[in-house]
């Protein structure tokens, strides 16, 4: 996935489309930011000049999908979240979960949220005839995650498979997340196929991953000319961040 | 006038009137009472019962469990000194300390139940184990060493004047006896790995700079000085207790001799502890984290904690403990003795807190911000209940045990 920041508005349609999509559960009073689900977390930050100098950005945060040594599977005792070595997808097994979130403490990113509450979609609203039934729903006490839509490359599969096809075209599988943004800021494909345009875009010299020092190897990229964002994107030591200087015209 | 459950007493040990005991226990059954609501409240509605949040996924109940499996450390540790190095004086203590590790384990074992959403799926960590995780052998082998450690008291339940009248009983338990340095072995090996285990849960984070170590093979160095800080505070915390016990049974309870060898082996150990434990911290704040683009000042920026926490924890809980127990003149003092002791299970416990709620507390992301956490009434009763029951079984055991070998001796 890439996620272009100069091109994201805010506006917040990835957080409405990924619950809505998940069957994420809601609270009657959703202002507890800390215990919410969230799946995709949009964080705004600003830049740290008075005005007129004053810039604002956002950065979704989708599960970054850790690639080497994933930290939350890694440390899960009881293998409830696995690293699918063909998608390179972290996925969680809610009835697998005994709910330790020792996964959580390992995530540097907060992708990881627990269901303190059992799930609640209260009926007469009509809200329960919007449940996907692609997705299960989570009990409490369990720890869920993004799964990059998993059940959506399930679907293309199952669809290229019933047309004799082995490959998935670019764009037949995409998640909720992608489809959904008004700006068009999210990219989503295999960055592993030199004809899909997320190859491409990482290549680009604007092109970072969140904490990407740490080795964590996020398969999410993030994209923006401004240095101020670039420099938010990871934790530098004075002198250390170095301004992409822009290629001559 | 005898009291009414003088029967059930050790041979001619002196106890109080069964009316003082139970005052006594009042405040400590009130403790477990509370503890007990809360945990059906959390059992029934679930976590929300607590402050926890997706920020702070360990709170207040992982660091009464690091805390009070560290302090129990004295029992597997003393064993395998009694046993296995052949300290024959340590005999005298041996039951105190494994009647505290019991307690520590026991409890921390009840509180981990609670602590995890799904209570009932807490087997599926042995069904579904998958044994790259820290946290899976921390699990295999606190459960292996609560069987231990019960398989270690029993024979001192089966001491009891009543129980020692039925032959059996008495035979089944003089074997117990027999047999334990097995035991203390199996103890010995099992406690070395969770403890470090559970160091090795959080050096394991790579993600989280402020956890992360580097090792030796699959074992950060957390690993290590969590297993050598456990064996150093370990035998004060049992020091500690029967020094209290001592003081409330206005009895001398255990010889000189005894808590005299358990305080200088604990002292050689805190110094090596220490002495590591500054290394390690070097390594940590000019290698490791300058690696993931931070200085070390950089993890207290915002919150409560501040640096003031290392100096604390490394300095006025470490080097300070350290000193005191070294130098015998000092270790020798009561006072002195009891203050140092104080002083590193303190530290201990320090560490602990430091590793599980300042290190959740620091944002890793830049944008992140530091949320605080304050425990809800519920956490605290449950983490209290622990007190409660750790001071109500010692004190049955003390009643109606030969908790303390030499207690008619030192008392005639």
């Amino acid at each position: 996935m890439v996620i272009d920041l100069d091109k994201c508005t805010g506006c917040g349609t990835c957080m409405v489309a990924c619950a809505h999509e998940n069957n994420l559960s809601v609270r009657p009073d959703e202002s507890d930011i800390q215990r919410k689900l969230t799946w995709m977390r949009l964080y705004k930050i600003t830049k740290d000049e008075p005005y007129p100098k004053t810039e604002v950005s956002y950065f979704p945060r989708p599960c970054m999908q850790c690639d080497h040594h994933t930290p939350c599977v890694s440390v899960c005792p009881a293998t409830a979240t696995d690293y699918d070595i063909n998608t390179g997808i972290v996925s969680q097994i809610y009835t697998r979960c005994i709910g330790c979130r020792y996964c959580m403490a390992a995530c540097p990113y907060h992708a990881r949220v627990f269901n303190w509450w059992d799930g609640y979609f209260p009926r007469g609203k009509g809200l329960e005839n919007y449940l996907s039934p692609e997705v299960s729903v989570r009990m409490r006490g369990v720890v869920e995650k993004c799964t990059f839509c998993h059940h959506r490359l399930m679907r293309a599969k199952s669809k290229a498979y019933a047309e004799g096809r082995r490959e998935l075209e670019e764009g037949e599988y995409v998640t909720a997340c992608t489809e959904a943004c008004p700006a068009k800021a999210i990219t989503f494909g295999d960055l592993n196929n030199p004809e899909h345009k997320v190859h491409q875009l990482i290549k680009s010299p604007y092109a970072f991953r969140l904490l990407e020092r740490l080795g964590t190897e996020p398969k999410v990229y993030y994209l923006s000319k401004k240095d101020w964002v670039r420099k938010m994107g990871d934790n530098y030591l004075p002198g250390e961040f170095k301004p992409v200087t822009p290629p001559k015209a | 006038m005898q009291p009414f459950d003088v029967a059930l007493f050790p041979e001619n040990a002196k106890r109080c009137s069964l009316k003082l005991f139970i005052a006594w226990t009042i405040p400590w059954v009130v403790l477990l009472l509370w503890g007990l609501v809360s945990a059906v409240l959390c059992l029934w509605k679930g976590l929300n019962q607590t402050n926890m949040t997706d920020y702070f996924a360990f709170a207040l109940w992982i660091v009464f469990d690091l805390a009070v499996i560290a302090l129990g450390a004295g029992a597997f540790f003393t064993g395998f000194l009694t046993y296995i190095i052949g300290k024959k004086e340590l005999k005298d203590i041996i039951n105190a300390a494994v009647l505290i590790g019991f307690i520590c384990y026991s409890g921390a074992v009840a509180m981990l139940g609670i602590d995890i959403g799904q209570p009932l799926r807490g087997w599926f960590i042995f069904w579904h184990v998958n044994v790259h995780s820290m946290l899976a052998e921390v699990s295999f082998c606190i459960t292996a060493y609560l069987i231990v450690l019960l398989i270690e008291y029993i024979p001192i339940i089966l001491e009891n004047r009543q129980i020692q009248r039925v032959r059996e009983l008495k035979y089944f338990g003089n074997n117990l006896h027999e047999i334990m340095a097995m035991f203390a072995a199996t103890g010995t090996f099992l406690s070395f790995f969770h403890q470090g285990s559970l160091g090795g849960l959080f050096g394991v984070m790579y993600a989280r700079p402020f956890d992360f170590r580097g090792g030796f093979y699959v074992w950060p160095w957390t690993f290590f000085l969590f297993v050598l800080s456990a064996i150093a505070a370990g035998p004060c915390f049992t020091i500690l207790c029967t020094k209290l016990t001592e003081f409330i049974s206005r009895k001398k309870l255990v010889p000189d001799r005894a808590v005299q060898t358990l305080a200088k082996i604990s002292a050689g150990l805190t110094c090596l502890y220490v002495g590591l434990k500054i290394i390690d911290t070097l390594v940590w704040a000019y290698k490791l984290t300058p690696k993931a683009g931070l200085t070390l000042m950089d993890y207290y920026r915002e919150g409560p904690y501040g640096i003031w926490l290392l100096i604390a924890e490394i300095g006025i809980c470490g080097v300070l403990p350290a000193i005191l127990l070294i130098i015998p003149k000092v270790r020798e003092h009561n006072g002195w003795l009891v203050v140092a002791c104080l002083l590193n299970c303190t530290g201990i416990v320090l560490n602990r807190f430091v590793f599980t709620v300042v290190s959740l507390a620091i944002p890793v992301m830049p944008f992140d911000r530091f949320v605080s956490y304050w425990p809800t009434w519920q956490e605290w009763g449950i983490a209290l209940a622990l007190v409660g029951y750790g001071f109500l079984l010692f004190s049955l055991s003390y009643r109606y045990l030969p908790l303390f070998p030499k207690e008619r001796e030192l008392n005639p």
